[in-house]
């Protein structure tokens, strides 16, 4: 077919499904709806479209052309700045101010989205352990997020517990199941593992919507109450007699806002609670093993590793942190239900991963950033938000199929004298 | 008879309705080096894959050290001791070459993560004495400027010999080595040759060796196990197989 037809079929079949979208549209007359013709504006979006469409497919060899030189200089490298170890410490001290100071210099809506952001990049780099470092494809993430919630939320229901006592145990409760699952599954590879995890996510999903009688089914629970700084409640009123509020204990006057920083800074502690966790992580002996299962399975099993005992390491570990981020979810929120556990928050969690480039935590965070802040950005689209997402997605798919900073992972250095 | 330190009896394994291993005996004693030879496709390596476990041998024995091992994982039966090589070689490729010995001593390791993640004295010293045993051996191979390279990156007779290393890290008994020298170049095989012997000699340890240079397995054997179509066809010293006019035919075929 020659450059002319195939740009032709081309345009023709966008014109086609475009037509249907954009071209049509629906009007009510008394009781019957009537298809007619759309506003210009919106016609005249679909023939650019087409004639894009057409120029693009008639340059297509260009195009390609451009896209692999795009994709030849594959190494993004970090600043020449932030090679060095001491530099490095140093900006990353500058960045930590920067977060800290950050609530108290912007505003509240500002923080609010931050502190969703760091709940984002808290599963990212839990997620990562799992994929990126241990390559294993973990499609049901999200379960154990929703053990993590539902646990803080149902001990708080039934027994009072506060957030500081849930938190361990939302996590501690994560990685039973994350054990539990990953005991009988792990021994299955890729996409087997995929599609178990995936139904795994879902299963605890439909238990908590079923199950009314203890989790309130698809009512959810509410009035979940939010973490308190050492018994001082954030509230304008103490909750019960005896109790004191933050702004009484200190004298000041009642804002809303204390909440919303305090909340952001708790994020913020647990987030570089898990940086610091992992990257020692990466730096152990277990560290080393999951690169080398990733590498070579049948090596690691003729020099004595258990690869099941390795896995089941990494699986542990990740469902601990999506405990932790549950539970501070559950806080933040005051109200959960199965709704907020479905199947595409584990894939979101997943395309930052992969986003950010597997096992490079500096890229989970970039990406986890841009996955919540940019769709708050684009408000304005409203309904082509997601198209927009889309389309960034199939962009970097095709430009850095290897994620935004691919990782480096430190390596052991062998020092002479 | 010095006391056997690997006993193989009647090792049968059937894939199917395909007989690939019919029956084979072996048997390794102390600071030895036995050889198994046969040409392509005799089910050498399947012998091998029974022996380490990663195979489950339709029937038959392996002892080993007076323990019953088969059927056992093969993570469990490198750690008893008896490690081994592949045929293509299987590196760590994007790790290191330190790293990878470093993984090889994963047992060893310090897995206490509290300790870990705390950096404490013990978990440090333990990190430092893997380091040292690591560089050790790759000074003992002739890598050791080499340490801080990735593993892919290495010339292939260099791969070799890391895999030996490798191997050598986890501080086995026995070392079984598939078709080492494929691939080398004659100084490459010298050198190789040399090393094996280094290995008995120096580690006190044995040797089970598939090999296709008869030059090298000539050599250095003290003992040859000949495997042809799966089944045994001979065993003797160098000598005696040499002058077997059964395994003659069968590497050159009838006359």
């Amino acid at each position: 077919m020659s450059r002319v037809t195939s740009a032709f079929v081309a345009a023709l079949i966008t014109l086609i499904l475009g037509g249907f979208l954009l071209g049509l549209s629906l009007t009510s007359e008394g009781i019957n709806l009537v298809v007619g013709p759309s506003t210009p504006g919106k016609i005249t979006f679909l023939f650019v479209g087409v004639a894009i469409v057409f120029v693009l497919q008639y340059f297509r060899e260009h195009v390609g052309r451009f896209t692999t030189h795009m994709r030849s200089d594959q190494r993004m490298e970090l600043p020449s700045f932030l090679r060095s170890s001491q530099q490095q410490r140093i900006w990353t001290m500058f960045v930590i101010i920067g977060l800290l100071l950050f609530p108290f210099l912007s505003s509240r809506g500002a923080v609010d989205i931050a502190t969703l952001t760091l709940i984002y990049v808290m599963l990212g780099l839990g997620l990562n352990v799992v994929v990126g470092l241990a390559g294993l494809l973990d499609l049901g993430y999200v379960g154990f997020y929703a053990v993590g919630a539902y646990t803080y939320a149902l001990l708080n229901m039934y027994f009072g517990v506060s957030f500081w006592v849930a938190l361990p145990i939302a996590g501690g409760l994560a990685a039973l199941f994350g054990f539990l699952l990953g005991f009988p599954v792990l021994r299955l590879r890729g996409d087997y593992l995929a599609i178990v995890t995936l139904g795994f996510g879902e299963i605890i999903r439909i238990l908590l919507n079923n199950w009314t009688d203890l989790t309130g089914g698809p009512n959810g629970i509410a009035r979940i109450p939010k973490p308190t700084l050492f018994g001082l409640e954030f509230s304008r009123r103490p909750s019960e007699e005896g109790a004191t509020t933050f702004h009484e204990f200190f004298g000041i006057s009642y804002s809303s806002e204390y909440k919303v920083i305090f909340l952001y800074l708790m994020a913020l502690l647990l987030v570089l609670l898990t940086v610091y966790v992992i990257r020692r992580l990466i730096r152990m002996p277990i560290g080393r093993a999951w690169e080398a299962l990733r590498e070579d399975e049948i090596a690691c099993r003729a020099l004595g590793l258990n690869p099941t005992m390795i896995k089941l390491g990494a699986f542990t570990i990740g469902a601990s942190f999506a405990g932790f981020a549950g539970s501070f979810f559950a806080a933040r929120q005051g109200f959960i239900s199965p709704e907020s556990f479905t199947f595409i928050e584990s894939a979101i969690i997943l395309a930052i991963v992969v986003l950010g480039g597997m096992g490079s935590q500096l890229g989970v965070i970039l990406a986890a950033i841009a996955m919540t802040v940019l769709p708050e950005l684009a408000r304005e689209f409203d309904e082509y938000r997601m198209l927009l997402f889309g389309l960034m997605m199939v962009l970097m798919m095709i430009w850095r199929p290897q994620g935004l900073l691919p990782m480096k992972r430190p390596h052991m250095e062998l020092k002479r004298d | 008879m010095t006391k056997n330190l690997l006993t193989v009896k009647d090792l049968t394994m059937r894939f199917g309705g395909l007989l690939a291993v019919n029956g084979v005996n072996l048997e390794v004693g102390e600071k030895q080096i036995v050889s198994v030879i046969g040409p392509n496709g005799a089910g050498k390596t399947t012998v091998f894959n029974c022996v380490s476990g990663f195979y489950i041998p339709s029937s038959g024995s392996v002892m080993f050290q007076g323990k019953e091992l088969r059927g056992k994982p093969g993570h469990l039966i490198a750690r008893e001791g008896m490690v081994r090589t592949f045929q293509n070689v299987r590196l760590f490729k994007e790790m290191t070459v330190i790293e990878n010995l470093l993984v090889a001593q994963h047992i060893h390791a310090e897995h206490n993560m509290l300790k870990g993640f705390f950096m404490t004295p013990g978990f440090k010293n333990r990190e430092q004495e893997l380091m040292d045993r690591a560089a050790h051996w790759l000074e003992r191979v002739g890598l050791i400027e080499f340490a801080n390279r990735e593993a892919g990156n290495l010339a292939y007779g260099q791969q070799r010999r890391l895999e030996i290393a490798r191997c050598m890290v986890t501080e086995p008994k026995l070392l079984m080595l598939d078709e080492p020298a494929a691939g080398l170049n004659p100084n490459e095989t010298k050198a190789l040759d040399e090393l094996i012997v280094q290995l008995r000699d120096e580690q006190g340890i044995s040797i089970l060796l598939i090999e296709h240079d008869m030059g090298l397995v000539m050599g250095i054997s003290d003992q040859i196990y000949v495997v042809n179509q799966g089944e045994p066809l001979a065993e003797g010293t160098p000598a005696e197989i040499q002058g077997n006019p059964e395994v003659i035919k069968a590497y050159l075929g009838e006359e």
